[in-house]
């Protein structure tokens, strides 16, 4: 236990003392340079910011945090429902794959002010639309991999085995892309939250941390709009940990490990 | 009764088109029960395709086949034989004890069963103390014993090996060869052995079917005849020598023909 600790601490020291540094040096550059508030803040002008307006940041933070979530879940359950759909039946993959590459390539989060006009001004659900989206097409395409990628000699041995293709499913396709959804969520956890707040830019209620940023910028409270920004950093890095913890959680032996030492 | 039946099988791949292949024409072969045959030839001799349409993996083009007096169909659908490949083909997820259980899940069996019978396999291979392993955490030829575990889980009379020990080190191989034969003896399976290696064909086999390329067909089938009980020491026996030869001067004869029509196989 005592050695884990100390591997913990060995890898986790350099980068610490890393960004420690680059504190510093970001509070010595401002306070060296003398540049002023509304150029760049320091380091602890944007802590004293973030700690007294806590409830302020933590509220927004909460806003765009449920969007995301909601957006992932959903996204999520639709990505792995059409996914199982597409392995069923081939021909639609071939129809339907090419496209959800393509869509995955381009920022469709632009849509979220189309679907604004089709609700109410004050409502959070196109930002949740739009997070789904996202998140959909990122686990589709992964999953869908999954699904089909799996070894020839498995198939082989299942039909040996006279399995029909839905027990091959059960036992074979869908174990497989196991590992895929989990690295797809790694993907997606993240890419929920910045969809979350990008979609926050395009109109809507002024409730979340992507619209509390622009307008505290706006008002040259350059300061609070960098503790707006940590609280985001802070909602992105808890979804990536989460999402990682999963997949260690899901992973017989550890996912990474099982990666490295399967051929 | 015999094992496996072949009668004028062939097989073509692409019939019809410009890259139309004669994977196997006119196979005659009849391996009796509890007989150990090896199949050896050159790349695309179609050695695999004729065990893979044996295990109904494929569908002949012309010919029959029976498997314990049935078609090939009804056997594989009746879980007959039992399969090990190249790639031992252990599902990473899943424990060793539970590969093992998977051909038995499939035929229904419930859980105390199928885990008896796999416990019992694994002893068979010496790896009992294994049951709970992951596949990864096994070495190469660890994998492929439970493989074969696996293949023998539902007592099959007929086993297809596909070249199973491939990919392990000389030594490994040897060892895997004779705890192969060991197993044999104990449950009198039928065995059918693609392989590449002459020694190891004529260490395993009563008979070596010797088959050619282009199109793939049985050049020569080579009788081994040793006896007593196969050990390490046969492979210093007159009979075993003899055998490799005899194997030999046969696939060099079908390199021989192919060398006379012009074809190079590399």
């Amino acid at each position: 236990m005592s050695s884990r600790t100390a591997s913990i601490a060995r890898s986790a020291l350099p980068p610490a003392v890393f960004g420690v540094g680059f504190l510093a040096l970001w509070e010595l550059v401002v306070k060296g340079f003398d540049l002023k508030p509304y150029f760049l803040a320091p380091p602890s002008k944007i802590w004293q910011k973030f700690t007294e307006n806590f409830d302020l940041v933590w509220g927004a933070t909460k806003v765009s945090g449920t969007n995301a979530l909601v957006g992932l879940l959903v996204g999520t359950a639709f990505g792995i429902v059409m996914s199982l759909v597409l392995s069923r039946y081939r021909v639609l993959s071939d129809l339907v794959t090419p496209l959800a590459i393509a869509l995955n390539a381009i920022p469709i989060f632009v849509l979220v002010a189309v679907l604004n006009n089709m609700f109410a001004i004050t409502s959070e659900v196109p930002r949740r639309i739009m997070v789904t989206l996202v998140v959909y097409f990122i686990v589709l395409v992964n999953v869908a991999r999954g699904l089909t990628q799996v070894s020839a000699t498995h198939v082989e041995l299942m039909r040996s085995y006279a399995a029909s293709e839905v027990a091959i499913l059960r036992k074979v396709r869908v174990p497989n892309a196991v590992p895929y959804l989990f690295t797809s969520l790694k993907i997606a956890a993240p890419a929920s939250v910045i969809t979350a707040f990008v979609s926050e830019y395009f109109g809507g209620s002024q409730n979340g941390l992507g619209s509390r940023i622009a307008s505290n910028i706006a008002n040259s409270k350059n300061a609070v709009a960098w503790a707006y920004v940590l609280g985001a950093c802070l909602l992105g890095l808890t979804f990536y940990v989460i999402s990682s913890l999963l997949e260690g959680a899901a992973t017989p032996g550890g996912g990474s490990k099982r990666a490295k030492k399967s051929r | 009764m015999s094992a496996v039946e072949i009668r004028n099988l062939g097989k073509i791949f692409n019939a019809g088109s410009s890259n139309q292949v004669d994977a196997l024409v006119d196979i005659d072969l009849s391996i009796a029960s509890g007989e150990f045959v090896s199949l050896i030839g050159p790349s695309g001799c179609g050695k695999s395709t004729l065990l893979r349409l044996v295990a109904n993996l494929l569908e002949p083009t012309s010919g029959d086949i029976a498997v314990n007096g049935k078609s090939a169909k009804q056997a594989r659908l009746d879980q007959d034989y039992g399969m090990a490949f190249q790639q031992s083909g252990l599902f990473d997820w899943r424990t060793v004890v539970k590969n093992i259980e998977l051909p038995l899940e499939l035929k229904g069996w419930d859980k105390a069963k199928r885990r008896e019978r796999a416990l019992e396999m694994l002893e068979l291979v010496k790896l009992a103390d294994f049951a709970e392993h992951f596949p990864w955490q096994l070495s190469g030829g660890m994998q492929q014993r439970v493989a074969i575990a696996r293949a023998l889980a539902v007592h099959p009379q007929l086993l297809l090996m596909d070249e199973p020990f491939g990919a392990l080190d000389e030594m490994t191989r040897e060892h895997m060869q004779g705890e192969l034969l060991s197993i044999c003896r104990r449950t009198g399976s039928t065995v059918i052995f693609v392989t590449h290696s002459i020694p190891e064909a004529v260490y395993l086999s009563n008979r070596v079917v010797v088959m050619s390329p282009r199109p793939g067909r049985i050049t020569k089938i080579v009788d081994v005849t040793i006896e007593g009980e196969r050990t390490d020491a046969t492979r210093d026996n007159a009979a075993f020598f003899a055998g490799i030869t005899a194997v030999r001067e046969a696939l060099r004869g079908v390199e021989m023909s192919a060398h006379v029509r012009g074809i190079e196989d590399r």
